[in-house]
């Protein structure tokens, strides 16, 4: 535990010798040169690596902002009436509150919870036909053109983190495809992310931020002076089941 | 793998034209498509975003590959999106119609349904534009300002790299 | 001196015969028609949700699979282990292998998202997937088996039919072990994440597949009235039973290194004692039904010895099969997945409680037509092609038949 602590102090002692080469502008904020969103016709590299850092204390009780702003933004859940035939049981849910209560303290707090972006995904790894896949910067995504809706990526992931499409749709919007007979989950709003790069804000830490909460920072995990690196090296953060080893790209704190 | 199954497409296609062309031959009737006309023309030298011709054979290699930079690698040009194809080829929403691909008045149906050929896109993808659509592309309305492969003029690849984040707002 | 045994096709040809096709034809329409009917509407017309992913077609397939590789257990005897009693069975063991293998993929297939996609399966492979590599198993099983029965069936090729048989039994051990993998690859339930699941997957192809041969072969051997020896009938049926106490050891041992792992005991204490219909069907169905009931009539001294008895205790065994991959698949799915250790948690993604299914009829009807379509396989291969011997009367079957060599064997290769 004291080593952890160790190398990401190291981490971060070297990460504000890097950042002073940006412009510091005000304390804390700083104009990165390198972080610039992609043209378009360049493919995504793996000099990135997209990730997210949640703080579960500033997450609101009771609050679900975040996921009312996924489903404006990708078109899935009853403010759009999608999936007006499937059983609440059917139904997609591409982010969820999960309500957590410590059973020997009894302290209970909340947190988002979505596709984690799995540097080791095992939903990439079982999938027949690699329609499950991981892009070059890290966002796990479903190939639907190939998916065979197998279900084994459900089977697979360990987080729940995926849903199956139980009937026909339409008026999907154009930022998220999605269909009868095909798997779906969290995108990190890659449509997003492929448009502004670093200064990307996927839409559920644009709805938190919007309501006050500001629990998420959206990133760069590769670059050591994006935020989310400064603040995982000051703070440290926690993946979830962190014991199988997956190298989650997205982070907790407050758990 | 992918190249055989859009052969063996292109075949079924060609086949399905060929069989529905033997009543042109013997009759003056001609069941021909009733093709829709887009909303807008690439540029003054051509209709769609490669020549007609070059569209009505091999529209599906565009999409195919486009699909798959798009999807894989994360390029997201706009000329061979299919967002793209169907603002431009499906009533823009403030005409206030509504046509849907399962009608043989959208764009693609009135061809596919002519020549039999099943399209699978519209499962997933949705077959008419957004209500707020943008029309961006057209409206430049020249090839050079969006031809990639560069046509009508040599682009530099930083005009190149212009025009595309124009194309992305 | 032994008699040779000639084989011959099926010649009834009344309504005995072609009434058995109707209804099994009728079968298999009817779960066709159901799997229209799921894919036309999508799956929200079966109890299938995003908490079970896998139904009760994957408990009919998944059974269905494993039971092929276990009907090709007879011909192994006979050809890997060189048992004489046994070889006059091959042709049907592999007839039946086959018929099983399809009419179990024919449900998986079925059940996909995207049936039309098919060829999506076949063109592009991920090598790192199990399931891939199970679709070039599958396969390769079909194509084996099919060569392999060409060489029994083929006198001037009959002195190849050992080695391809040895090659045919290696190739079905990896194949279960496969299948089995599918879920032992599953790292991230609690129910599935054991190694004990791929040799369990072994057994329960021996036990299955064997109950099902023998209840094809009695009953095929009635209806075209051909003899079928008494000492040959009991060999099968002991070797059964070993089968099923070994499908019974294993489970044993998959729970007790459950109960030793502590993360595990959650899921234990619900399958054994307090999972509802899935408790209920362990231990009524699995362990009852169809591990101790059968267990005793197959060596009961009277029952043991009534061709009536054994068939029902094929038919519970085949059951108890059926409610073993029901807890196994759905079982498994319906225990939360643990996120969190330590932590009650609650969501409106059904986190942290135990799943809700219950099967819809579509989903049975097509589970039930992938055995109409293996049955009738088989029902139609043997009068167009000579898979049965004509009699197998002990005589000729075997007439210095040792009891008990055989099942030894078998019991070593369990
Ligand atoms: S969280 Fe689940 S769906 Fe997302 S990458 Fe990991 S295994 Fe795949
Ligand atoms: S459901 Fe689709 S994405 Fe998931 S494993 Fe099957 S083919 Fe791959």
């Amino acid at each position: 535990m004291s080593e952890h602590v160790d190398t990401s102090r190291r981490r971060f002692l070297g990460g504000t010798a890097g950042a002073a080469a940006g412009i510091s502008i005000a304390p804390g904020v700083f104009l990165n040169q390198v972080a610039q969103a992609k043209p378009a016709d360049q493919p995504v590299s793996s000099d990135n690596r997209w990730g997210m850092l949640i703080d579960t204390n500033k997450c609101g009780d009771g609050c679900d902002a975040c996921v009312r702003g996924c489903m404006e933004e990708n078109g899935w859940g009853d403010i759009h009436n999608s999936e007006p035939h499937s059983s609440p049981e059917q139904k997609a849910q591409w982010i969820r509150i999960v309500e957590l209560r410590d059973t020997s303290t009894g302290y209970a707090h909340q947190l988002p919870l979505m596709c984690q972006h799995c540097k080791h995904p095992p939903c990439v790894d079982v999938c027949p036909t690699g329609a499950s896949m991981k892009r070059a910067d890290g966002i796990v995504l479903v190939d639907k053109h190939i998916c065979i809706g197998c279900r084994y990526c459900m089977m697979a992931c360990p987080y729940k983190a995926r849903s199956f499409i139980h009937e026909d749709l339409q008026d999907q919007l154009v930022v998220a495809p999605r269909g009868k007979g095909t798997v779906e989950s969290c995108t990190l709003c890659v449509h997003r992310v492929d448009k502004d790069g670093a200064d990307a804000v996927p839409a559920c830490a644009e709805a938190c931020a919007a309501e006050g909460h500001d629990a998420f920072v959206f990133g760069d995990l590769n670059d050591p002076n994006s935020e989310i690196s400064r603040q995982l090296a000051l703070h440290g953060g926690t993946q979830i089941r962190a014991d199988l080893g997956l190298d989650l790209g997205v982070r907790y704190r407050g758990i | 793998m992918t190249r055989l199954f859009q052969s063996l497409q292109s075949l079924a296609l060609a086949a399905g034209m060929a069989f529905l062309a033997i009543p042109l031959l013997a009759s003056a009737e001609v069941p021909r498509p009733d093709i829709p006309e887009a909303n807008a023309r690439y540029s003054e030298a051509q209709g769609c975003v490669e020549p007609t011709e070059e569209m009505r054979k091999n529209h599906m290699e565009y999409i195919l590959h486009q699909r798959d930079e798009t999807m894989r690698r994360g390029v997201r040009t706009r000329q061979y999106s299919l967002e793209e194809c169907i603002n431009c080829h499906v009533p823009k929403p403030e005409s206030g119609k509504v046509v849907r691909s399962d009608s043989k008045e959208h764009f693609c149906s009135s061809c596919h349904s002519y020549a039999a050929v099943k399209i699978d896109c519209f499962s997933c993808h949705r077959d008419t534009p957004m209500p707020d659509a943008d029309t961006t592309m057209h409206r430049l309305g020249s090839g050079k300002a969006h031809h990639f492969t560069g046509t009508e003029a040599e682009l530099t690849a930083d005009a190149l790299r212009a025009v595309t984040e124009e194309g992305l707002q | 001196m032994k008699k040779t045994i000639h084989f011959r096709e099926v010649t009834n040809n009344g309504t005995g015969y072609w009434g058995l096709i109707g209804i099994l034809g009728l079968i298999v329409a009817i779960g066709l028609g159901a799997a229209y009917y799921m894919e036309h509407h999508g799956h929200y017309v079966t109890g299938m949700n995003n908490q079970i992913v896998w139904g009760t077609p994957h408990v009919f397939a998944v059974f269905l699979i494993v039971a092929a590789s276990g009907a090709l257990n007879v011909a192994s005897i006979g050809s890997v282990f060189g048992k004489a009693p046994y070889k006059p069975l091959a042709p049907l063991s592999g007839l039946l292998a086959i018929a099983l293998l399809i009419g179990g993929l024919a449900i998986l297939v079925l059940d996909l998202g995207r049936p039309d996609r098919l060829i999506v399966a076949m063109t592009y492979y991920n090598f790192k997937s199990i399931f891939a590599w199970n679709i070039i198993l599958y396969n390769g099983f079909i194509a084996i088996v099919a060569v392999y029965l060409w060489m029994l069936m083929d006198p001037s090729k009959k002195q190849y039919s050992s080695t391809v048989g040895l090659f045919a039994f290696l190739w079905r051990l990896i194949l279960t072990t496969g299948t089995g993998s599918i879920f032992g690859f599953i790292v991230a339930r609690q129910a599935y994440d054991a190694a004990i699941m791929a040799p369990l997957f072994v057994v329960m192809s021996f036990s299955f597949g064997l109950a099902i041969y023998l209840l094809v072969l009695m009953a095929a051997m009635r209806w075209t009235d051909r003899p079928l020896g008494d000492a040959l009938v009991r060999r099968l049926k002991n070797l059964l039973g070993v089968f099923v106490a070994g499908v019974l050891y294993f489970v044993l041992a998959y729970h007790l290194t459950n109960l030793y792992a502590t993360e595990h005991h959650g899921y234990e204490h619900f399958l054994l004692l307090g999972g509802g219909i899935y408790t209920q069907l362990f231990w009524i169905g699995q362990i009852l039904i169809g591990s101790l009931i059968p267990l005793a009539m197959l060596y009961h001294p009277s029952l043991g010895k009534s061709r009536a008895a054994i068939g029902w205790a094929c038919v519970l065994i085949i059951l108890g099969g059926l409610a073993q991959m029901y807890t196994i698949i759905i079982g498994g799915q319906a225990y939360p997945l643990v996120l969190f250790p330590g932590m009650e948690v609650s969501s409106s993604f059904y986190d942290g409680v135990v799943a809700e299914y219950s099967p819809a009829l579509p989903e049975f009807l097509l589970g039930i037509g992938g055995f109409g379509i293996a049955l009738i396989a088989v029902a139609l291969a043997v009068k167009v092609l000579p898979f049965m011997p004509q009699k197998l009367d002990d005589a000729s079957a075997d007439p210095h038949h040792a009891g008990g060599a055989a099942e030894a064997a078998a019991g070593k290769a369990a």
